[in-house]
């Protein structure tokens, strides 16, 4: 009797669809037409989706202290023992999946976001080249995607972790023919392994720290019961062996952060996130906008019970958030390539995630994480549909004019602009507001005096600056469209369009599962999503008032209001700014950057970073290699292979001389001994017929006179 | 009546003809013709003899020589034609492949 019910029991497969797609498309795609590539992984992808539907459901039918399931498919590691700090541990990893709160939106978000993205890749990517390529790589990183977040330990999900930075590097490389594609492939990839160092180092330090690396002992039906993160954590910290800023719990979320700063594009790591835009535009959208770049919050999250603990490293990850946030909306204020902005604005509002994390808002950051996913996804598409339309133009300096050409493109575009920048009854709007009003109500915030809050806002600010930039120069305006691209263009197929109008709707509903109880106490709907997060988040109970505690429904702060109305106003200020600047004088950027040409040139420039991190790191570990390759060449290959070659030619060269002039010399000798006697009998032998008959009739005559002689004889 | 002396030196004269002429000769084709006059000369050989000594059996000797004649001419004129195909020549000094 397996005591549960259908989907839930089946969370396993959700990942295995996806995989199957892939498989099918890597091994055998090369010979199916697109129109079977489009059913195999788009269904698969909506299977998964079905899949996770139903699991999710099943799961908010089970009490609240109920609603974590896992489900262990096989021993990974097999047990054995390991030196912890206090003695030896038995350790096992698993390979099973977990299916609890936070697991179940990450599943939510990555099917659903990916469906409606994989959908609109049909008519993105149908006049391509590598259309099953593109398709299979899509479909394995979705089965990497899935294992990360519902993976139920620490290694399992760096397997998925490391999965999707595989499938991000093979996405952004796509076009592997153009050199800028290939470099930012690899850039991507190098960059994330210096953050995935930074986890692996976590994860081996939680193993001999914890002696395991499961998340939690909890909803193990038809496995053995092991201690999880949590509990240990837990039991430690009752019985006082951790307590709260343990250094070695400080490390360890500090390394865990640093690989969550390279997956998810943080200082000092952000580089490669801009450069990722090489690749196709759904693959912006999915991998480094909606999903995979959202990882590291999901990491931070789903070990909340090691951050919680780890006042310091929590400080460090609000701060490089806050930073990261208005660093990066900073550079995004004068790009003028349309997914370039859009990539700025995605590290801008990973920052925020962070910010929320570090603030000890675990479930606003993942709210954020939500409806970012949304509107950045659809953000992303609907450039991709620009694109599309204008036959690959991607400067915004050569658009203008398209809100009529191209309206559902627009329309949609628009609202998730209006989105991201937290516009009232908009998704961005309840998610920014949550976070921001932690970044000042919480322990952290107000021991920073607000300076966290203030960047947030600000950063809000020049969000809404770049946005409406991007939108004004786009979709607004008279046209600067070269005029041989302007007779072809056409609103994309409906098969864009439509997931378009999905996402749109989303970014539009998207928000009020996280209504905040100063807005919704009165219908019965505040914090719906919090209250369904909170049993994710680890409390250690006897020192409560300690750990950043999460902000309940006590928070009726007339604050909240000032602030709200405050954050939208700096936001109006950045749309007006925009408008004035973009749309009625637009003789204005041009005066502002001769003011200001070093300013200007700093932030065009992004700051130099990617200069100076050529200088002080890519070069130095060129010229590293630089060094070790000549030593190789001289030394290994110089002295040791070639020298070894060097003899070996001089010893064959004596062999080479025996064998020629004695042993083959002897050979000769008895050949040419024949070829001297046979030389007078070889002479008999000249190859004409008329000589051979010639010798026959002299034999005849000879033998006839011998025979008449002997005749004669007798006869006398 | 002929005597046989007769026979016997028109035998010997066909086949010296036809020795120097298969000696002498370059044309592989003259150089069958000549090998059928010695063979002719052998035939009236025979038949002369057969009537000297009023024997039968050497004439009917004479009949399979003919025949064998004819069959060596086939066979000869059959490599002579898939010789001339493969060097497009029939003079036998210039097939000198199997010496030495």
């Amino acid at each position: 009797m397996n005591p549960l019910p259908y989907f839930l029991d089946s969370v396993w497969l959700i990942p295995l669809f996806p995989l199957a797609g892939a498989a099918l498309m890597l091994l055998f795609g090369r010979w199916l037409p697109n129109r079977s590539v489009s059913v195999i992984c788009v269904g698969s992808v909506f299977v998964s989706l079905g899949y996770s539907l139903g699991a999710v459901m099943q799961l908010l039918g089970r009490a609240p202290a109920d609603r974590v399931v896992q489900r262990v498919l096989f021993q990974w590691v097999t047990p054995g023992p390991v030196q912890t700090a206090d003695g030896l541990k038995g350790f096992l990893a698993e390979w099973g999946v977990m299916l609890d709160p936070l697991s179940a939106v990450m599943v939510l978000v990555v099917t659903g976001v990916g469906f409606l993205i994989h959908f609109y890749s049909i008519g993105y990517m149908g006049h391509e080249g590598g259309y099953y390529r593109f398709f299979g790589y899509m479909n394995l990183f979705m089965f990497s995607m899935l294992t990360l977040v519902l993976a139920n330990n620490l290694l399992l999900m760096f397997v998925g972790w490391e999965g999707v930075g595989l499938c991000s590097y093979l996405l952004i490389g796509f076009y592997f023919l153009r050199k800028s594609a290939a470099d930012a492939g690899k850039k991507a990839f190098i960059v994330n392994r210096v953050g995935d160092a930074g986890f692996l180092l976590g994860i081996f330090l939680t193993m001999v720290t914890l002696g395991t690396i499961t998340f939690t002992g909890g909803g193990r039906i038809d496995a053995p019961p092991i201690a999880g993160i949590r509990e240990t954590l837990a039991a430690g910290f009752a019985s006082g062996q951790f307590v709260l800023g343990a250094p070695v719990l400080t490390a360890i979320a500090l390394l865990f952060f640093v690989g969550a700063t390279g997956k998810s594009a943080q200082i000092p790591l952000y580089t490669w996130l801009p450069d990722a835009m090489e690749g196709p535009t759904p693959v912006s959208a999915l991998i480094h906008a909606a999903t995979m770049v959202t990882a590291g919050v999901y990491m931070v999250a789903r070990t909340n019970a090691i951050f919680q603990l780890a006042p310091l490293a929590l400080e460090v990850v609000a701060v490089i958030g806050a930073v990261t946030a208005i660093y990066a909306a900073s550079m995004g204020l004068l790009q003028n390539d349309i997914k370039r902005v859009l990539a700025y604005s995605t590290i801008s509002q990973l920052g925020y995630m962070f910010l929320a994390c570090g603030v000890g808002a675990y479930i606003a950051g993942v709210f954020h994480l939500m409806t970012h996913a949304f509107f950045k996804a659809l953000l992303f598409l609907g450039a991709g549909s620009v694109i599309h339309a204008l036959s690959g133009e991607q400067d915004i300096r050569k658009m203008g004019g398209l809100w009529s050409k191209i309206p559902t493109t627009a329309k949609t575009f628009l609202i998730a602009a209006l989105a991201l920048c937290g516009i009232f009854p908009l998704a961005g709007f309840f998610s920014k507001d949550e976070i921001l009003w932690n970044a000042y109500s919480s322990e952290l915030g107000r021991d920073l005096g607000g300076v966290l809050w203030f960047i947030g806002a600000l950063t809000a600010g020049m969000t809404a600056f770049y946005m409406f930039r991007l939108v004004f120069l786009t979709f607004f305006g008279n046209s600067r469209v070269p005029h041989d691209v302007e007779h072809h263009i056409h609103e994309s197929p409906r098969s864009m369009t439509v997931p378009l109008t999905l996402l749109a709707v989303l970014s539009v509903i998207g928000g009020f599962v996280g209504v905040p109880a100063a807005l919704g106490s009165f219908a019965g709907i505040s914090h719906s999503f919090e209250h369904f997060l909170e049993p994710v988040i680890a409390q250690y109970a006897p020192h409560a008032a300690e750990a950043p505690v999460v902000a309940t429904e006590a928070h009726h702060d007339p604050m909240e209001y000032l602030l709200m109305l405050t954050s939208l106003a700096i936001t109006g200020v950045g749309i007006w700014l925009a408008y004035k600047m973009y749309l009625q004088r637009t003789e204005l950027p041009g005066q502002l950057e001769a003011r200001f040409p070093r300013l200007y040139r700093l932030v065009y420039n992004k700051y130099f970073v990617d200069q100076v991190y050529d200088a002080l790191f890519v070069n130095r570990a060129k010229d590293l290699g630089t060094t070790l390759g000549s030593f190789d060449s001289r030394v290994i290959d110089g002295l040791g292979v070639d020298g070894s070659a060097w003899l070996t030619r001089l010893t064959s060269r004596i062999s080479i001389w025996y064998d020629t002039w004695i042993v083959d010399g002897l050979v000769n000798l008895s050949a040419r001994i024949v070829w001297l006697f046979s030389l007078p009998v070889r002479l008999l032998q000249g190859g004409r017929i008329s000589g051979y008959a010639l010798f026959i009739v002299l034999g005849i005559l000879i033998f006839l006179g011998y025979y008449i002689r002997e005749l004669r004889a007798m006869i006398q | 009546m002929v005597p046989t002396s007769h026979y016997l030196f028109l035998s010997l004269a066909l086949f010296t003809i036809g020795v120097i002429g298969v000696v002498t000769r370059r044309n592989v084709i003259i150089i069958l013709m000549s090998i059928e006059l010695i063979l002719n000369a052998v035939n009236i050989n025979l038949v002369a003899f057969a009537h000297l000594w009023k024997q039968v059996s050497g004439q009917v000797f004479a009949i399979f020589i003919i025949t064998d004649a004819a069959a060596e001419a086939v066979v000869g004129l059959g490599i002579i034609i898939a010789f001339f195909r493969n060097r497009e020549t029939v003079l036998a000094d210039e097939m000198d492949l199997l010496k030495w």
